[in-house]
């Protein structure tokens, strides 16, 4: 019990320590995310409405990266970016953008697949009406991101909580740094062995508040993109 | 009704059009004309191939065999018709997720209008379909004959020559079904020619100048509206008007589909 009281007075008092982690990660996973929603949107998409050669190719291999363990991303951007990687030159090992692109490389697949499925769900309402006034494919895939909009921002949630509480591959490639690249669930993982229970309990304690809020925001725009879509979302 | 003349080019040609799909013959030597300014009424049975047909003639989807000529010049395989001279409204409305005048904005940009001359268009869109004051609503909160309503002044945007309707009136009340026919005539009078499916009798004596009847994908009986509803030639159709399931003639498998009768 009194681990948990120092926990909350140390959110209470804003330590500076717990500010800096607390920002670090959610810098890490917001850019992560919105880079993977650049790149896994519009080809998740492209990959639920429209017919090329290599859909269903694609389409495996997305659900298949899915599951990808996020040790094994880790370990593959580590060796992309170690100093004899093809990106040493870079130095980025050890970087908050190494970590970006790991958490990046694990939420694209996850945000594309579920655009796909979103899209394709859109896209058999839709196709008619787009064959009908001869869409090109870009055009389809931008109405339907845009009429998507609403669910869409579901997935981006949902990347965002897959890419927040992910831990081995930031480790991997983020070492852990102090002050450097030191984020929620890593000192989690690292107070915990060391015994630290108050910092640890704190930071898990702002992990499932981010989580709780991630939930009601997924539900509120849920809401709201009924109401503007003028059907039960 | 237009009394115009039935001379000249017509401004849809089908020839021989067959579709065959899981072993069964859909469309079976379709042969018609759309002639300017004369709404041609296509009337069958469920099952009998109208939507076929009118998807077939918009492009939708690609015929086996047979011929389809715009304006005189052939033109082939599904998706090449859908340019701009011709609009389709289905059945159940496409709405997409967005506001009235956004789904007229969206159907303007595919055609490539842009800028005042795009935002004076929705404006007349919005007149026409009697929507100025629902304009910015989501167009799926609009009722069933709002909706149709929008969806045909959604497809007229693109200033058509050719407008297919399929069964636009179907599960629509009486008003909204008289508000939707008062379009089709608004589009009549602005030099839009319609092709409309109907399963209404009565609808078809309204709207339609020629008239077709499908029975198996075949069409079986054909004319001028006022006289093939009054006097029809073939049995099937004679049957149907009187409320009796047609009997599907044979078809051109047993026949030869090579041989059309166009």
């Amino acid at each position: 019990m009194t681990a948990f009281a120092t926990a909350f007075a140390l959110i209470a008092s804003g330590d500076a320590d717990l500010l800096e982690i607390v920002l670090l990660s959610l810098r890490v996973s917001l850019t992560a995310v919105v880079l993977a929603c650049l790149v896994g949107m519009p080809l998740g998409a492209a990959v639920g409405a429209l017919r090329f050669p290599g859909r269903t190719l694609l389409s495996i291999l997305l659900n298949a990266a899915m599951g990808l363990p996020p040790v094994t991303i880790g370990l593959l951007v580590y060796l992309l970016v170690s100093a004899s990687g093809p990106l040493g030159p870079l130095a980025l090992l050890y970087t908050p953008t190494a970590m970006i692109i790991a958490q990046f490389l694990l939420v694209t697949p996850i945000v594309a697949a579920l655009t796909r499925d979103v899209a394709a769900a859109l896209h058999d309402e839709y196709h008619e009406e787009f064959d009908s006034l001869g869409l090109p494919p870009g055009a389809r895939i931008v109405a339907l991101l845009v009429d998507g909009r609403f669910r869409l921002l579901t997935v981006a949630l949902a990347g965002f909580g897959r890419a927040i509480a992910e831990v081995g591959a930031v480790l991997i490639v983020g070492g852990n740094i102090n002050h450097v690249t030191r984020v929620m669930t890593t000192t989690i993982a690292l107070e915990t062995s060391r015994g630290n229970l108050e910092l640890a309990l704190a930071l898990g304690i702002v992990l499932l508040l981010i989580s709780l809020g991630i939930n009601v925001a997924v539900m509120a725009t849920g809401r709201r993109g009924g109401a503007m879509a003028g059907t039960p979302a | 009704m237009n009394a115009s003349s039935t001379a000249g080019t017509a401004l849809l040609e089908a020839r021989g059009l067959c579709l065959a799909r899981g072993g069964r013959l859909l469309l079976d030597d379709v042969c018609l004309q759309v002639r300017p300014g004369r709404t041609l009424g296509v009337l069958g049975a469920n099952g009998a191939g109208k939507s076929l047909l009118l998807r077939v003639l918009h492009g939708l989807i690609a015929a086996d065999s047979g011929d389809i000529l715009q304006s005189g010049a052939r033109v082939s395989g599904a998706r090449t018709r859908t340019g701009g001279t011709q609009s389709m409204v289905f059945q159940r409305p496409v709405m997409l997720r967005r506001s009235v005048r956004a789904n007229l904005r969206f159907a303007l940009r595919a055609r490539g209008l842009r800028g005042r001359d795009r935002e004076r268009a929705i404006d007349e869109a919005l007149t026409l379909c009697r929507l100025h004051a629902q304009a910015d609503q989501p167009a799926r909160s609009l009722s069933g004959g709002e909706q149709q309503r929008l969806a045909i002044a959604r497809a007229l945007v693109p200033r058509p020559t050719l407008l297919f309707l399929d069964e636009p009136t179907a599960s629509l009340d009486p008003a909204a079904t008289a508000a939707v026919e008062a379009l089709i005539e608004e589009a009549r009078a602005r030099h839009v020619t319609p092709v409309l499916v109907t399963h209404d009798v009565h609808q078809a004596r309204r709207l339609a100048d020629d008239v077709i009847f499908l029975c198996g994908g075949r069409i079986v009986d054909r004319g001028r509206a006022a006289q093939v509803l009054d006097r029809p030639r073939s049995a099937a159709f004679g049957d149907w008007l009187a409320g009796r399931l047609p009997t599907d003639p044979p078809r051109s498998s047993e026949r030869s589909i090579s041989r059309s009768t166009c």
